[in-house]
C-alpha cells in the first residue's frame, strides 16, 4: 500500500475570535488536533502610544496609560507617576500614597475578577462571568466617585492623586469589602473542584521556574511556577512596606495554579484595602509644590499667583531634569515598567512601556507546543492578555 | 540595598574591566558596553553567582539623530535572587548590526523584533527578525525621531471597490507642535524698546 501523505493543517485563529481576548491573530500549524507551532500576529491594536507620549507634556501623557491595560487602568498610571516623581525628586504626601495603594488594590481586584471569570468562560463555565461583572460594576462606581470616570480615570498624577476622596467613601469601600468575600467563596465552589474546569486546566501549559525567568514572566504567571517574587514586597513603593500581606505561590506552574494564585491574590488585596482604610491619614493628597501640582480651584479665584501657576502647568507643563529611570510596579498582570528618558524639556524624550502581557504572549508558542488546539485557548486565557498593553 | 549595589559594582568592574564603562543614573546602575563584547558581558551577568541576572525584563531602542551612532539599545536586567536591577547600554548606527541576545534570553525575541520594526535596528543571528507591531506591508521605522507623528499613509474602507484602500495622509488642519518652552525665558516682546531709551 502506498504511504499516505499527511500534511500539517494551518489554522487561522482570530483576529476576531471570542477566545482571543481581543484582536489577536494566531497562525497555528496543527498536526491533527495537536499544536505544532503558533505564530502570533500582534499589533492590530497598535496606536503608537510611545510616539504620542514623546509629543505630549508629562501631564498629558497620563491618560495614555489608562488605555494600555484598560482592565486595571490605575496601576499603569502608578508606574508613570512614580517614574516622573523619581526624575523630579519629589515626595508624595502620606494620604496620597495611601489612596494610590488603595486604588491599586481595587484595580487588582477589578482585573482578577475579569480575568478569572473570562478564563472560566473560555473553558466552559458561564456563571462566574455574570456574577463577576456585577461585582466589577460596584468597584467601578468607586472609580467614578473618586475620579469621575469609570474606566479611564487619569487619577494618579505625578505628585499624588488628582483630588481627595469624597466624604463617606472609605466607609462604603469597607462595607463592600466585608460583603465581597462571599462572592469569592461562591465562585470557588463553582470552579475549584469542578471536574470539567480541572480537566481543562490541571497540567496544561506547565512552566518551570527557570523557563519562566528565561521568558521574562512576572506576576501570577511567575508565582504559579513557584517563584516567590512580588515587587510590592521585594522593591516596595509608596506605603506597601508598611502593610501586612502574603504572596501566594503555586507549585506546578500550570493553568490551574495560575487560577488559584489569582484567587488568593484577591483575598490579599482585600486585606490591604482593609489596612489602607483603617490607617488612612489626613492631610493633602498631592505634593504641595505649585510648580508641579496645580493649585486648588478656589485659590485661583483669589490669588493671581495661583492663576499663573494653573495657566503655566496646563500649557507649558513642568520641566523634568535631565535623567533616565526604569521604574516598575506590580500590576495585576505582572511587572509593568516605564523606562523614561528626560532631556530637560517639558516632554519625555523617550517613554518605553514594558507590559507584562507582551512577554507572556511571546511565550505562547513555547507553552502550547504539543498541546491540543483547545488547550491553547485555556493557556491564553490563563495568561491574562489585554491587547491594549501588548500592542501599545 | 545600597550596600548590595556597591558590592555588585565592585564585583562587575573587577570581572569585566574595560569592557563595561559605568554610568550612573541616580540609584540605578548603568553600564555602557561595546557591541562586540555585549554577549560576553550579558552571559557573565546571567551566570555569575554574585549577579544571577536571569531575567531580561526589557529591551528597547532610543533614537538620538544627532549622534554618529544614533541608536542606543537598552537592556534592563533583573536578578530575582539578589533583588537587584542593572541596565546595559550599547550603541549602533543604521547599518551596523547588533548581536542578538536571543541565545541567552528567550524573552529577547519579541523585543528585538519590536526594536527592528520601530527603529530599524538590525540584530544579527536573530531567529525570526520580522516586523511585529506595524501593519502588514508597512514601510519605514515609525519611532525614529525623523518619522512624522501623523505618518504617511491612512486607510479607509472604499465602498465602491469593496475593500480597504491606502491613501496618503490628508489632514484638514496641519499637525501643530506648539513650542511652549520659550515665553518666560529670554527677551520678552517689548524689551527692545527699553534698550533704545
Amino acid at each position: 500500500m502506498a504511504e499516505a501523505q499527511i500534511r500539517n493543517y494551518t489554522l487561522n485563529f482570530g483576529p476576531q475570535h471570542p477566545a482571543a481576548h481581543g484582536v489577536l491573530r494566531m497562525v497555528m500549524e496543527l498536526d491533527g488536533e495537536v499544536v505544532d507551532r503558533i505564530d502570533p500576529h500582534i499589533g492590530l491594536l497598535h496606536r503608537g502610544t510611545e510616539k504620542l507620549i514623546e509629543h505630549k507634556t508629562y501631564l498629558q501623557a497620563v491618560p495614555y496609560f489608562d488605555r494600555l491595560d484598560y482592565v486595571a487602568p490605575m496601576n499603569q498610571e502608578h508606574a508613570f507617576a512614580l517614574a516622573t516623581e523619581k526624575l523630579l525628586g519629589i515626595e508624595v504626601p502620606e494620604r496620597g500614597q495611601y489612596i494610590r495603594v488603595l486604588f491599586s488594590e481595587i484595580s487588582r481586584i477589578l482585573n482578577h475578577l475579569l480575568n478569572l471569570t473570562a478564563f472560566a468562560m473560555d473553558v466552559g463555565a458561564m456563571t462566574p462571568m455574570l456574577w463577576g461583572f456585577e461585582q466589577r460594576e460596584l468597584l467601578m462606581e468607586f472609580y467614578e466617585r473618586a475620579s469621575g470616570a469609570r474606566l479611564h480615570a487619569a487619577y494618579f498624577r505625578p505628585g499624588g492623586v488628582h483630588q481627595d476622596l469624597p466624604e463617606g467613601m472609605l466607609d462604603d469601600i469597607m462595607e463592600w469589602a466585608t460583603a465581597f468575600p462571599k462572592f469569592i467563596t461562591d465562585m470557588e465552589t463553582l470552579l475549584n473542584e469542578n471536574r470539567i474546569f480541572k480537566q481543562r486546566t490541571v497540567d496544561i501549559g506547565c512552566v518551570s521556574a527557570d523557563d519562566a525567568l528565561d521568558w521574562g514572566f512576572s506576576g501570577p504567571m511567575l508565582r504559579a511556577s513557584g517563584v516567590a517574587w512580588d515587587l510590592r514586597k521585594a522593591q516596595p513603593y509608596d506605603v506597601y512596606d508598611r502593610l501586612d500581606f502574603d504572596i501566594p505561590i503555586g507549585k506546578n506552574g500550570d493553568c490551574y495554579d495560575r487560577y488559584l494564585v489569582r484567587v488568593e491574590e484577591i483575598r490579599q488585596s482585600l486585606r490591604i484595602i482593609g489596612q489602607c482604610v483603617g490607617d488612612m491619614p489626613g492631610g493633602p493628597v498631592v505634593a504641595e509644590n505649585n510648580k508641579i501640582a496645580p493649585p486648588k480651584r478656589n485659590e485661583m479665584k483669589q490669588s493671581m499667583e495661583a492663576l499663573i501657576h494653573h495657566f503655566k502647568l496646563y500649557t507649558e507643563g513642568y520641566r523634568v531634569p535631565v535623567g533616565e529611570t526604569y521604574t516598575a510596579v506590580e500590576a495585576p498582570k505582572g511587572e509593568f515598567g516605564v523606562y523614561l528618558v528626560s532631556d530637560g524639556t517639558n516632554r519625555p524624550y523617550r517613554c518605553k512601556i514594558r507590559a507584562p502581557g507582551f512577554a507572556h504572549l511571546a511565550a505562547i508558542d513555547f507553552l502550547s507546543r504539543g498541546h491540543m488546539l483547545a488547550d491553547s485557548v485555556a493557556i491564553l486565557g490563563a495568561m491574562d492578555i489585554v491587547f491594549g498593553e501588548v500592542d501599545r | 540595598m545600597q550596600e548590595a549595589l556597591k558590592d555588585l559594582i565592585e564585583h562587575v568592574e573587577a570581572a569585566l574591566g574595560a569592557k563595561a564603562a559605568r554610568e550612573y543614573a541616580g540609584l540605578e546602575l548603568v553600564f555602557r558596553v561595546g557591541g562586540d563584547s555585549l554577549l560576553e558581558v550579558l552571559a557573565f551577568l546571567r551566570d555569575d553567582v554574585n549577579c544571577r541576572f536571569k531575567c531580561l525584563v526589557d529591551l528597547c531602542g532610543v533614537d538620538y539623530p544627532e549622534r554618529r551612532e544614533r541608536f542606543e539599545i537598552i537592556y534592563n536586567l533583573l536578578s530575582h535572587s539578589h533583588n537587584l536591577r542593572i541596565r546595559i547600554k550599547t550603541a549602533t548606527d543604521e547599518d551596523t548590526p547588533v548581536p542578538s541576545v536571543t541565545g541567552l534570553f528567550s524573552s529577547a525575541i519579541w523585543p528585538e523584533r519590536e526594536a527592528w520594526d520601530l527603529y530599524g535596528i538590525f540584530f544579527s543571528d536573530h531567529p525570526d527578525l520580522r516586523r511585529l507591531l506595524t501593519d502588514y506591508g508597512f514601510e519605514g521605522h515609525p519611532m525614529r525621531k525623523d518619522f512624522p507623528l501623523t505618518g504617511y499613509l491612512e486607510v479607509r474602507y472604499d465602498d465602491e471597490q469593496k475593500r480597504v484602500v491606502y491613501e496618503p495622509v490628508s489632514l484638514t488642519q496641519e499637525f501643530r507642535s506648539f513650542d511652549y518652552l520659550s515665553p518666560w525665558e529670554g527677551p520678552l516682546p517689548g524689551d527692545e524698546k527699553a534698550e533704545g531709551v
